[in-house]
Formats: structure tokens, C-alpha cells, sequence
């Protein structure tokens, strides 16, 4: 097989197959987050009481710390990704290692917050708030993994922008900063449904 | 990332037998194991499916024993089965019901959906769109090796407490969300549940990358509006699974919780059971987010299955086929439809009665796309020259069995005539005619049309049509009678008719139905017979056996890692059989020349004589 052959052209659509599939994904991503809130929808009309004296017992300052915590970090992302762009590996690693660390104190803060409800008995299972708590979990638990999911390839990007020649792939990192600000973004309708709409 | 496996120049000095000897380089595990070649990758989705076609099978031979012959002990196994599955040789109830979960679960999530769309997606794509290999060849590994997993997470519910699974492929809870254990116990329903959501992040994985490749990979000159069906069907049903999986993904996350967690998703106030938990949940809001994705799930099962078979009869018609853009809007029509007929599942659970009629309307409006693609289908076959070889065949009994199918799915869509039918096995019989008689015939034609390509090998014809006629025999044999089992009011799930009267009656007919399944069972031993008999003995297949037009006929007799041993510039539509002015009454779609087009009549013209213009 000749190295001429026409097969391994550019990408039909100028928009790089990873990028591309990960736009997919996300879509996918948003029906999975979609599912929850619709059953959040549906199990809070018809536990109204219920979950407004769940919603009063969470902490909406942590929260909104974390919020900032978690666009800070998407900001840094998109600064890493300007900096690896330009070939500025220094300030790439800066960035991401900031990124990284606001994944951490966003965790962190979440542990806090997951340990006062363990002290608290707030946890399914309950004789009250069951309904409520159940969702807490859910939905913050599973947007938790997703922080953790897109921090295990920032560090690996990290890490390997130490090696010879810094990081090579300015579009995976591009790429998994499309995944952070989505994770970032479902953050920011997680933290209103659960924290602040009191009803 | 794909490039690379074309710039290995020296190959080239190998000559034109070796030239895809570059791969020597890769360890074993690499080239048959971890293999990110799109073309062993569904070669693996089809040794696992074949392997789970017969676990689910066998399953199904127990179910149809204990139906016909109720409280009888089983012939020649009987006796050597575990306590927890027989007494004395003798189903029990309680395996009865994981019998019915697990030939459910595993036929949609490991026979059916890795076929059409792991083997079908994971061969047609690249080569039919001619490239060298997926978009991400790698996440295209990883969406295979999730299955096996998965598999095996399913079937390890036989060594938990409570054995397999037991709350039927659809999962209902309460049913399923209070099995009465303990927080943190694993019983073969969490284990389920494990094991789908896997299967379905596998799914997504892989959909996601086809629609990536069929959007960035296509070959020079390849339009859209170029593409074979077989591509159009699987890309439409890759983007059904991107939307439609992660929301199932959902639902069992809060099944899972409820289940292992004691959370309440699904379980209501006051619901009396044998251990402590709060309600607050709703039953049917799970039925909402099941159906969801299970409803745009049949399409998945389908649709790659519609695209396969119109590619295989415009082959074997030797004609065009009738109306190419109307079929690829019916798939998308099907597609779209299919996401907002969830309800039609639940008319007897419960549900608004008004919603139920706005389902029954949607459901029904999908009968159009699929009879204009059933029409086309006539369309294309009217007048032309028909071969019946294997895959032909298959593909028509296919379009006929998917007439049956979808007829009686129109029995189901009206609210009303439900009532009378629901929960009885008139659904058993039309599930299997579109599942089995639609889907697992159009796998057939598949696996018979590009078996060639796969293995370098023709299958052997005669004992493919022994194949086809004795599946085909057999088949009706068994599940058209389900559909007067189920008019005349036997249950969907029940573990002994004997108990009722009115079903008394209808023992003749079961037994029917049981003979028929074994027979029916027995008959794919042909196919795999023949799968591995072809393999070493078979006839070696030329390049383009069939003589047809889309680009996995330009490929090596036996194509390596990189697919392609020439450039691939696409000239004209998949479908231009018998145009006039040429000797041959096929074009592939990789021959250079020029022609007119005359009130949808493809003309070869010379090529200076191009400025005519189509008129």
C-alpha cells in the first residue's frame, strides 16, 4: 500500500473527528442530565412539601462557592487551551494545573458538604426528605464523577507536557475543554434546582 | 491517527499479496484481541453476538417447555440442571420469571442491537464510505470491549442470592426497585442494571464515533446524497442512540440507587412490602424514561436492518432502487416519530387516557414512513431481475415478515384494541415478527451479502438456503399461532396455562409452537456450520461477487488494516444498475465516466458529449 492513496483527506466537515465526536457526545450527555431533571420535574410537583424543606436544609453558600470555583476553572481551561495554542507551555501548564486544582476545591468542598448531610442523617432511607435527598444525591453525585472523569485526562495532559516538546495535541485539549465547560454548565442548572428554588 | 497506518511506504516492496504486511508489526493480542481495525472489531461483535444468540436462545427452548408441557421434567438436560433452576427436572417459578428477563435482555442489548448496529455499523461504515477506518479507531475498541463485560455482569446474577434478574427485560418497578434485601446487597437486578447501563455507554460510544465518521470520512467526490442506505440507516440510527440511550442510562442510575441505595425514585406511598423504605416515588415516571429510550430502540434494531436489505435487493433486482431520497427521509421520518410514541407502552399502565390518544395518533402516522419504504421496496423488485441467492432471500422474507409485524403493530397502537390484547401473546407474536422475522432476517441477508468481504470466502449457497428455508419454515411454525394463542386471551408472562380454564384449549397450539421453536433453534446450527465451514473450506470470493456498486466492492478480495489498495474518488450514486449505453448493468460507484440524466434515467454518455445536460 502506497502512502499516495486519497483515503486520509482532511475532514469533510474542516471540524477535527474528535472535537466533532465529542460534540456528539455531549449531546448525549445533555439527554442523560435531561432524564434526571425531567423525573425532577415530575416527583416535585408531587412532593412539594417534601422538597422544600430539603432545599432549606442544603447550604447555598457552599454551593455558590463551588459555582465560582467550577467558572474559574472553566476560564483557566480556555486559558490553557489559548496558551498551548500558542506554543506558550509554561503559562498551558499554569493554567491547567490551575484547572485542575479547582476540579480539586470543587470536590472538596463537596466532601464537606456530603459529610455534614452524613452527620445530619440527611440521606435517603430517612423516615423524611427521603424523596428529596435521593435527588441530591443523584444529580450532584453523578455531576461529581463527571468533575472527576475530565480531570483524570487534564492530568494526563499535564503530566505529559512535561515530556520533551510539551504537550503536542492543542485539539484534545480543545476538545476536553468543550466536555469541562459542559460539566461546568450543568453545574449551573443543578445548583439553582436544588439550592435556591425554595418554593 | 488514521493516517498513519497508510504511511508505511515500505510496504509497497512487498508486492501487491503483501501489501498490507505492514501490520506483521503488531503483537497477536494487538491484531485479533485489541484490535482497533474496524473490521476485526465486527468480526468480535459477531462472535459475541452468535455466542449470546444461542445463551438467549436456549433460554427461550426452557420458557417454550414449561408452556407447552407445563409440570413436566425436561428431556436429557432435566436432570442435570441446578436446584435453584429445576426440581426434579421440573422449571421452577421462580426461574421461570429470570428465564423471561434474561431471554428478553439478552437478545435486544447483547444478540440484536451489537448484529445491527456493533458487526453491521462497525463493517459497512468505513468501507462503504470508502476510508481506511473509523473516525477514533480506539474508542471504536473500547465500545467493543465494554460488551463482554457487560455480558458477563449479567449472567454472574445466576451466583447471587436471589439468582438472575427476575422483573422482565423492561425492569418495572416496584417490581424491580424492592427486591426486599438489605442497602448495599447485590442481587441479580442490580446487576442488570450494571450490565445495560454498560451496554448502552458501549452503544453510545460507538454511535457517537459514526456519526463522526460518516460526517468527516467520507471519500473524495462522496456526497451525502451518495451514501449506499446501509450507511444513511446506521448513521440515523447512530444519532437515535445518542439521544436515546442516555436517557435509559438515567432511569437505571435511579433504578440502581433505589435498588442498592434505598433511595425512592420509583416507589410510592403506602406500597405494602416485606421490608422498610419511604416512598414519595412514582411507578410509571420510570415507564416514561424506560420507554423513552426502549421505544427509539426498536429503530435502532431496525433501521440498520432497512438499510441492509435495500442495498441487498437493489443488488440482487439488479435495478435502482425505487425512490432513494424517500427512503432516506421515511428512515429520518421513522427516526424523529419514533422519539414521541414512548406512551403507546403504557396505555393500560395507568396512564392520562387523553395522552394515551395523542400516542395512538403519533404511533399510527408511523405506519406512512414504513409502508413508503415497504412500497419502495415492491418498487424496487417490479420488473427486475431477480437472483435468489441466500441473501436475497433473507432480505425478502424479511420485507414480508416486517409486513406482518408492523400490521399487527397497528392492532397495538389503538388505544382500544389494546385494552382487549395487552399483556397477551399477540405482543409475544408481534415482537418476534418484527425482532426476529424483521431484524434477525435482515442480519441474515447481511452477514450472507458481505460475508465475502468479511472473510475472503464465498459461504457455501446450498446450505444457505437450507438455512433460510428451514428458518423461514420454522419461524412462522412458531410464532404466527402466538398470535391466536394471544386473541384467545393467554397471558404474556404466565408460568403454567394450565390453571385457567379458557386456556386449556390451547395446549395443541402451544405445543405447536414448542416443536416449532426447538426445529427453530436447531436450524441457525446450519448457519454457524456454514459461518465455519466457509471460513477454511469455502470457495475464495473475487473482488466484487455480487457485481454490485458501492465501495466495499473496490476493497481486496480479504482487505487489510487500511481497507483501500487504490484511490477512491466517488462518481455517481450507489445505485446506477442497468444504465443504458454501457455493457455491464451494474456502475460501481468508483468508475470514472459521465453521463446524463433523462426524466430519472441515467444515461452513459462519452465524456465530451457531457454538455447536453440532463433534461
Amino acid at each position: 500500500m502506497s502512502s499516495a492513496l486519497n483515503l486520509s483527506h482532511e475532514p469533510v466537515t474542516k471540524i477535527a473527528s474528535g472535537k466533532l465526536t465529542m460534540w456528539a457526545f455531549l449531546a448525549s450527555e445533555l439527554m442523560f442530565f435531561s432524564g434526571f431533571f425531567g423525573a425532577f420535574i415530575v416527583l416535585r410537583n408531587s412532593n412539594y412539601e417534601v422538597f422544600k424543606a430539603g432545599s432549606e436544609q442544603l447550604s447555598w453558600v457552599l454551593a455558590l462557592v463551588n459555582t465560582f470555583i467550577l467558572i474559574g476553572s472553566s476560564l483557566t481551561m480556555a486559558l490553557a487551551i489559548y496558551h498551548l495554542e500558542r506554543q506558550n507551555t509554561k503559562l498551558f501548564r499554569a493554567f491547567m494545573g490551575l484547572s485542575i486544582l479547582g476540579g480539586f476545591g470543587f470536590l472538596i468542598v463537596k466532601y464537606f458538604e456530603y459529610s455534614a448531610k452524613y452527620h445530619h442523617h440527611l440521606f435517603p432511607g430517612q423516615e423524611e426528605h427521603t424523596i428529596f435527598f435521593s435527588f441530591y444525591f443523584l444529580m450532584t453525585g453523578f455531576h461529581a464523577m463527571h468533575v472527576i472523569g475530565g480531570m483524570i485526562p487534564m492530568a494526563y495532559m499535564l503530566f505529559r507536557s512535561y515530556g520533551k516538546g510539551g504537550y503536542p495535541y492543542p485539539v484534545k485539549v480543545e476538545t476536553l475543554g468543550l466536555y469541562w465547560h459542559f460539566v461546568d454548565l450543568m453545574w449551573i442548572f443543578i445548583f439553582p434546582a436544588l439550592y435556591l428554588i425554595f418554593p | 491517527m488514521s493516517t498513519s497506518t497508510l504511511q508505511h511506504g515500505s510496504a509497497a516492496e512487498h508486492g501487491h499479496d503483501h501489501e498490507h504486511g505492514h501490520h506483521h508489526d503488531l503483537p497477536w493480542y494487538r491484531k485479533y484481541v485489541f484490535s482497533t481495525d474496524h473490521k476485526v472489531i465486527s468480526k468480535q461483535f459477531m462472535l459475541s453476538s452468535l455466542f449470546f444468540l444461542f445463551v438467549g436462545g436456549a433460554f427461550a427452548l426452557f420458557i417454550r417447555w414449561q408452556l407447552a408441557y407445563p409440570g413436566q421434567a425436561i428431556p436429557i438436560i432435566g436432570d442435570i440442571l441446578p436446584a435453584s433452576w429445576a426440581t426434579n427436572g421440573v422449571i421452577s417459578p421462580e426461574f421461570y420469571a429470570q428465564l423471561l428477563t434474561m431471554h428478553g435482555s439478552i437478545m435486544i442489548f447483547f444478540v440484536i442491537i451489537p448484529f445491527a448496529v456493533g458487526m453491521f455499523g462497525n463493517f459497512c461504515i468505513p468501507l462503504m464510505i470508502g476510508t481506511d477506518d473509523m473516525a477514533l479507531p480506539k474508542l471504536n475498541m473500547w465500545s467493543f470491549w465494554l460488551v463482554p463485560p457487560a455480558g458477563l455482569i449479567m449472567m454472574a446474577g445466576f451466583f447471587t442470592e436471589t439468582g438472575y434478574a427476575a422483573a422482565g427485560w423492561t425492569s418495572y418497578p416496584p417490581l424491580s426497585a424492592q427486591t426486599g434485601l438489605a442497602k448495599f446487597t447485590i442481587s441479580g437486578q442490580t446487576l442488570w442494571t450494571i450490565s445495560v447501563f454498560l451496554v448502552g455507554f458501549s452503544s453510545i460510544m460507538g454511535a457517537v464515533n459514526y456519526v463522526a465518521t460518516v460526517l468527516n470520512k467520507r471519500a473524495k467526490g462522496m456526497k451525502l446524497f451518495d451514501m449506499p442506505l446501509t450507511v444513511w440507516a446506521l448513521f440515523i440510527t447512530a444519532i437515535i442512540i445518542t439521544l436515546g440511550t442516555p436517557v435509559l442510562a438515567a432511569g437505571l442510575a435511579m433504578l440502581f440507587m433505589d435498588n442498592f441505595l434505598h433511595t425512592s425514585f420509583f416507589l410510592p406511598d403506602n406500597l405494602v412490602t416485606n421490608s422498610k423504605y419511604f416512598g414519595g416515588g412514582q411507578p410509571i415516571l420510570f415507564q416514561h424514561v424506560f420507554w423513552f429510550y426502549s421505544h427509539p430502540a426498536v429503530y435502532i434494531m431496525i433501521l440498520p436492518l432497512m438499510g441492509i436489505v435495500s442495498d441487498v435487493m437493489a443488488t440482487f433486482s439488479r435495478k435502482p432502487i425505487y425512490g432513494y431520497k424517500a427512503m432516506v427521509f421515511a428512515i429520518a421520518g421513522i427516526a424523529f416519530l419514533g422519539f414521541i410514541v414512548w406512551g403507546h407502552h403504557m396505555f393500560q399502565s395507568g396512564m392520562n387516557p387523553l395522552l394515551g390518544t395523542t400516542f395512538m395518533l403519533s404511533t399510527i402516522v408511523i405506519a406512512v414512513p414504513s409502508s413508503i419504504k415497504v412500497f419502495n421496496w415492491l418498487g424496487t423488485l417490479w420488473r427486475g431481475n431477480i437472483q435468489f441467492s441466500s441473501a436475497m432471500l433473507n432480505a425478502l422474507a424479511f420485507v414480508s415478515m416486517f409486513i406482518i409485524g408492523g400490521l399487527s403493530g397497528v392492532f397495538m397502537a389503538s388505544a382500544p384494541v389494546d385494552i382487549y390484547i395487552h399483556d397477551t401473546y399477540f405482543i409475544v407474536a408481534h415482537i418476534h415478527y418484527v425482532l426476529f422475522g424483521g431484524s434477525l432476517f435482515g442480519i441474515f441477508a447481511g452477514i450472507y451479502y458481505w460475508y465475502p468481504k468479511m472473510f475472503g470466502k464465498m459461504l457455501n449457497e446450498t446450505w444457505g438456503r437450507r438455512h433460510f428455508f428451514w428458518t423461514f419454515v420454522t419461524f412462522n411454525l412458531t410464532f404466527f399461532p402466538m398470535h391466536i394463542l394471544g386473541i384467545g386471551g393467554h397471558m404474556r408472562r404466565i408460568y403454567d396455562p394450565n390453571v385457567y380454564d379458557f386456556l386449556k384449549g390451547l395446549g395443541g397450539i402451544n405445543e405447536t409452537v414448542t416443536i416449532g421453536a426447538i426445529a427453530l433453534g436447531f436450524s441457525q446450527l446450519i448457519l454457524v456450520g456454514n459461518i465455519l465451514w466457509s471460513m477454511k473450506w469455502g470457495k475464495k470470493a473475487p473482488r466484487n461477487p455480487w457485481k454490485a456498486n458501492t465501495l466495499e466492492w473496490a476493497a481486496p478480495e480479504h482487505p487489510g488494516h487500511g481497507n483501500f489498495d487504490m484511490d477512491i474518488t466517488v462518481y455517481r450514486g450507489p445505485y446506477e444498475f442497468g444504465v443504458e449505453g454501457r455493457q455491464d448493468d451494474y456502475w460501481p460507484q468508483w468508475e470514472k465516466g459521465a453521463s446524463v440524466t433523462v426524466h430519472h434515467h441515467t444515461i452513459a454518455v462519452a465524456d465530451d458529449t457531457k454538455t447536453f445536460g440532463a433534461h
